[in-house]
């Protein structure tokens, strides 16, 4: 093996490739090699570094240089100046913007700065697709810990003392889970890898296996061992096939390497996985859907109890568990659980991955310990709000999760904090919102998303959102009344009351936490037909000020309806009963004798 | 047996430890309403996806309501099953169902008889609060199947029907969230897919999303054509079960009235399905004869068992699903349409009728019937053996367009020869009777002995598969039961598999036989109501004076005069038929 002295990271996660990353590879690779620095620098494609915003990113080890939004026509320069005469690009590094100064080094920058990566801990260092890698980190170290030293139970309690919760929504603790499942007498079980991500803008679970496989089934494995089953399944949305594709290669490695099979480092344990396709259903992430769907039936859920762990994938007892948990795992086993415990909060314990979205300048997947402070992951990791806007709510859980407002900023996030506040941590993802967006049509487009996703079985969740959305939908159209605040409620309370599954039992939370921090948004909409952020087209007003109006006809010219009449060089009028709020002679006029309202 | 103490309602239970709230509340006499839930007991037919959601009820120190359908009790659970809570969300729920239902209730086929317009009723909703978007998709008409999905509820329970208990799978939920319906597979017709038409779908339908084709119409149109001559045949399970439409207990036999309500209807002559069904036996009978001698002669050309072949739904199933075993049934053509082509040659001989002005019409428990007189291989130029069947319900439907009283009718018989018949014919109508009444003339054909005993016992009941072993006069003669599609297509897979040692195997396409038929008044989940008409059948039986087929003196007759002999050419031509592959 060729002992490298420079190795530079490029980003392989689906943003940056999207970007062109495979293309600065190639680049860097043609440029070393003119260089003639073939054996001493090596080009490696990782995972995603999380800071998406700046992608595609190059760093540059041993120096730790980041540089960020990178195109392929910088290589060259990287290669000649940094690599050759060891002078960072300037024009490529990161530029705090508080302070206007360059940051070559990532853990000198506020996006970083207050992360702690467990789950995310080789995403952005080492190659998915070698094994060596991954092992180089102490890969494969906990099953060998486990098979060796640990008995099932041994394992189970560190799992259990560890206070690990479920990452993929409902917070269950995993180390109960596997006991339940150990528990449970078949002659076959099963481990299942939840990788169906599908809320809106959610990648934390793709960008794991997309920069570090290994990880996931390495705890694959030890779950299995713990819970005697020879069998894991990953099942994962067909959308992601960068993930599929990586993982695939590691599963083929860890067969090829003795990981998986049979008699897995001589201790007579077998274990294999095979990976399960979705076609992309939204409930197919809710675990008895998700186990119908793997048998070829309708993706759609079924009353719990039996929970999968005593009547899961075939009838046998299944454990189903998210990939961000599966990755806590290794790191538990071999760093133990008074250490990981001692990082969070009471309940919830370690850290959580987050997708940073919306109205935020730092774009992103981070992970942060569990107890953060939403202010410090809005404004400090994330930058705060873009353009110098006023932040206006953060969005955590997901569809379904809650819209929080500014009260709640101070506010550790943790599974039950979050509730309490009327959201829910979800699976992590977090949209933030700023002054120009309508939390009216906020409400609206989750549910949108609820609606189509929603699977039909039962009768809360097909009818009941989908007259939620209309109500909703009236009142942005300026014809709602105020009795239908009231009416939104209730349906909500009901919905959440009766719904079989968790989607329908919490699809109405974007409507319950907007109307309660949001009300007067609401009230708005509905006693005076009026938008205060301007965002419901419906109750915007275009008017002419016949006092700046010169009838220079250039409105009545571009109005694509003919709703605007008026003679030459008199004051033109805007037929209210045909204007579609296009907005064009707002933006053609010159005299700004068009007013808004 | 271990019990669970539990409160309901402030009322201390205790309970068999597994079973659900639902079923806890029924036992402690507490009514919880239930819309998608269906369970019929001794069939093993239970349909419960927890999906409608009426029967939530609240559970102390649980977060959201329960439903009880789906909840198992626990010991020291605290139920309220009508707390406010439980009956806002229960009158939302319905609501809300209701507005995603077309409203036309007054001229809707399932009105009176409607689940969801009862629930309406029982949960006192005189407002829909909440209106909006309606599904709506394209109607479904088959030759004996309407599916007007713009009022499926999404039950579940055909879907249940058609997967689990027959094994047909043609109907599944298709699409997501509010568009979800079930449907076949691309939205398919009914007719393309693989459907039998067994009718159980409609059967257990809440709503009028599933329904026959209604053929009264034409009915009354033949009635009032005088140049018609309109001839009834009326097939043994509708007697049983006609009564339940005019408030009589389940079980009452309404043989008389019946044939008085028909006459009344204008029937120019009113005979009996039972005639086709002792003609069955005889050539049935004779060919299970024929066939298990050779094969006790080492005949290697012989298969066996031979298989029933008077129910439509099972013909079609087997035509599509085992179509490598087409050979194994007897090819007797069903009782029904046995008595059209008598009925358009013999009888119209006799009455000088001209083929083209004689109309059969049928009144059947089944819906498959419809489809059955309109194939191919039932018509001589285009005209059918029999012109329309109709179901139990269309005929009380059309008692009571007539204005007849119909429990004040007289009792009458039907007329002759056509309506003469056997206690062995009347059993046609439920599981084990076919092959009851096939033994107990194949018995006396063979041993040409009389039976020591008429009652088969061992072949009774409602167990889903059964096989007694019948002696012979010394020859042990394995005899397997099944009905429901499901059970059929288990012992058919043991025939393939070579691992069937029975001789003979009677399938009935309906749990219960044709008394619970797809065209039967509803049951509504009550599986009692099966089990009353089964015993009412066998009541006829055992008050009739004739019980053995080859002794019914028309048949004879018919014989002598017509036929010659069982499986002579003319009977081969007139009432046997052969099968296709569908697949």
């Amino acid at each position: 093996m060729t002992d490298y002295k420079i190795h530079l990271l490029i980003c392989g996660g689906t943003g940056c490739k999207s970007s062109e990353s495979d293309e600065i590879k190639k680049s860097l690779k043609y440029w070393i090699d003119e260089a003639n620095l073939k054996e001493e620098a090596q080009v490696v494609l990782t995972g995603c570094f999380g800071f998406c915003e700046k992608g595609p990113i190059v760093k540059v080890l041993p120096d730790n240089t980041f540089y960020v939004e990178v195109k392929p026509s910088d290589a060259e320069e990287i290669v000649k100046e940094h690599l050759l005469k060891g002078r960072p690009v300037q024009r490529l590094l990161y530029k705090d913007p508080h302070t206007n100064q360059q940051i070559s080094d990532s853990k000198g920058m506020d996006f970083y700065k207050k992360q702690m990566r467990i789950a995310l801990r080789n995403c952005g260092f080492i190659n998915p697709e070698s094994i060596h890698e991954y092992i180089s980190r102490d890969g494969y170290m906990a099953l060998g810990k486990c098979l060796t030293e640990l008995t099932p139970e041994e394992t189970i309690k560190e799992v259990k003392d560890s206070g690990l919760r479920g990452r993929g929504g409902g917070g269950f603790p995993t180390g109960l889970k596997w006991e339940i499942t150990r528990n449970s007498e078949a002659d076959q079980k099963y481990v299942v890898c939840n990788a169906d991500e599908g809320d809106p803008g959610a990648f934390m679970d793709r960008s794991i296996l997309e920069g570090d496989p290994h990880s996931v089934i390495e705890a694959m494995a030890i779950c299995g061992y713990c819970i005697g089953a020879d069998k894991g399944l990953v099942y994962i949305r067909a959308e992601y096939p960068l993930a599929i594709e990586r993982l695939t290669t590691a599963l083929r490695h860890a067969r090829e390497y003795g990981l998986l099979g049979n008699d897995i480092l001589g201790t007579g344990f077998n274990f294999e996985i095979d990976i399960r396709l979705g076609a992309g259903a939204f409930v197919c992430g809710e675990e008895t859907a998700l186990i119908h769907s793997m048998e070829g039936l309708r993706g759609e859920p079924t009353f719990k109890p039996p929970f999968p762990s005593v009547a899961g994938y075939l009838g046998k007892p299944t454990n189903v568990n998210n990939v961000e948990t599966f990755a806590n795992i290794p790191v538990i086993i071999n760093k133990g659980a008074a250490w990981f415990s001692e990082i969070g909060t009471e309940k919830s314990k370690g850290t959580k991955v987050f997708a940073l979205a919306g109205k935020i300048n730092n774009v992103g997947l981070i992970e942060v310990p569990m107890g953060t402070t939403l202010r410090e992951v809005i404004y400090d990791i994330g930058g705060g709000i873009k353009d110098g806007k006023e932040f206006k709510s953060v969005q955590t859980g997901g569809p379904s999760g809650g819209c929080l407002t500014k009260d709640f900023l101070d506010t550790p996030i943790d599974y039950d904090n979050l509730l309490a506040a009327g959201s829910m941590m979800g699976s992590g993802g977090m949209i933030v919102m700023d002054e120009d967006d309508c939390m009216v049509s906020i409400a609206k487009f989750y549910l949108e998303f609820t609606l189509e996703e929603s699977c039909g079985k039962c009768s809360p969740c097909r009818i009941g959102n989908k007259r939620l959305h209309e109500i909703l939908e009236k009142i942005t159209k300026g014809y709602g009344e105020e009795k239908d605040i009231e009416r939104l409620k209730l349906l909500s309370n009901v919905i959440k009351d009766t719904s079989l599954c968790g989607l329908g039992q919490s699809s109405p939370n974007p409507v319950l936490s907007t109307i309660a921090n949001f009300e007067d948004e609401y009230l708005a909409h509905v006693q005076e037909q009026r938008c205060p952020s301007g965002q419901c087209k419906a109750l915007l007003k275009y008017e002419i000020i016949e006092d700046l109006c010169t009838g220079c006809t250039l409105c009545f010219r571009n109005c694509p309806v003919g709703a605007i009449t008026g003679e030459r060089r008199q004051p033109h009028y805007i037929d209210q009963s045909l204007c579609i709020k296009c907005g064009a002679c707002y933006e053609k006029c010159k005299f700004n004798a068009i007013k808004l309202s | 047996m271990d019990t669970v103490q539990l409160t309901i309602d402030n009322k201390p239970v205790v309970v068999k430890k597994g079973i659900t709230v639902l079923e806890a509340a029924t036992s402690a006499g507490v009514h919880i309403p239930t819309l998608c839930h269906m369970k019929l007991d001794d069939l093993n037919i239970e349909n419960k996806p927890g999906g409608c959601r009426i029967c939530v009820v609240e559970v102390e120190g649980r977060r959201n309501l329960a439903p009880a359908c789906c909840t198992e009790v626990a010991e020291g659970m605290v139920v309220n099953s009508h707390s406010i809570r439980v009956i806002n969300a229960r009158q939302t729920v319905l609501e809300l169902i209701l507005s995603d239902h077309p409203a036309d209730c007054l001229i809707c086929a399932k009105s009176g008889n409607c689940e969801l317009q009862d629930m309406a009723h029982q949960l006192g909703i005189r407002e829909i609060h909440y209106k909006g978007e309606q599904s709506t998709y394209r109607e479904d008409t088959s030759p004996a199947i309407i599916r007007d999905v713009d009022k499926c509820i999404m039950c579940r329970r055909c879907e249940m029907m058609c997967n689990e208990v027959q094994t047909v799978g043609v109907l599944s939920a298709i699409n997501r969230g509010f568009n979800a319906v079930v449907s076949p597979a691309f939205e398919m017709n009914l007719d393309h897919s693989v459907c039998t038409y067994c009718g159980q779908c409609v059967a257990v339908c809440p709503t009028g999303a599933l329904t026959e084709v209604d053929q009264t119409a034409h009915v009354v149109r033949a009635l009032s054509d005088p140049d018609k001559t309109v001839i009834v045949q009326t097939a043994p399970a509708v007697r049983a079960a006609l009564g339940e439409e005019f408030g009589l207990e389940p079980g009452t036999l309404v043989t008389g009235k019946m044939v008085s309500a028909l006459r009344r209807l204008g029937f120019d002559y009113v005979f009996d399905t039972d005639f086709g069904a002792d003609l069955t036996i005889m050539e049935e009978g004779t060919e299970m004869l024929n066939r298990l001698s050779r094969f006790l002669e080492g005949d290697e050309s012989v298969k066996l068992p031979i298989l029933t072949s008077c129910c439509p739904a099972w013909v079609k199933f087997f035509e599509h699903q085992f179509p490598q075993l087409k050979d194994i049934p007897s090819t007797a053509r069903s009782p029904q349409q046995m008595f059209g082509s008598i009925a358009k040659t013999y009888f119209a001989e006799k009455m000088g009728v001209e083929r083209d002005n004689l109309i059969v019409v049928s009144i059947m428990p089944c819906v498959a019937k419809k489809y059955e007189c309109g194939r191919d291989e039932f018509k001589v130029d285009g005209n059918p053996d029999v012109d329309y069947a109709i179901t139990t319900r269309e005929l009380a439907n059309l008692i009571k367009l007539a204005n007849i009283s119909f429990d004040r009718l007289p009792n009458e018989d039907f007329d002759m020869p056509l309506g003469e018949s056997t206690g062995a014919a009347v059993i046609f109508g439920t599981t084990g009777g076919v092959i009851e009444a096939a033994v107990r003339t194949a018995y006396e054909l063979y041993t040409k002995k009389p039976l020591p005993k008429l009652d088969f016992h061992e072949l009774r009941g409602m167990d889903g598969i059964r096989q007694a072993t019948i002696d012979f006069a010394g020859f042990p003669l394995k005899i397997g039961i099944a009905h429901g599609l499901g059970n059929a297509r288990r012992l058919l897979e043991k025939i393939e598999s070579g691992e069937s040692e029975f001789h003979a195997i009677e399938i009935m396409s309906c749990p219960g036989g044709c008394i619970g038929g797809g065209g039967q008044p509803y049951h509504h989940g009550n599986a009692e109501i099966l089990k009353k008409r089964q015993m009412a059948l066998y009541q006829e039986d055992s008050n009739k004076k004739i019980r053995k087929s080859h002794e019914n003196p028309f048949i004879i007759q018919l014989y002598e005069e017509f036929l010659e002999k069982p499986m002579s050419e003319k009977a081969h031509h007139l009432l046997h038929t052969k099968y296709f592959d569908r697949t």
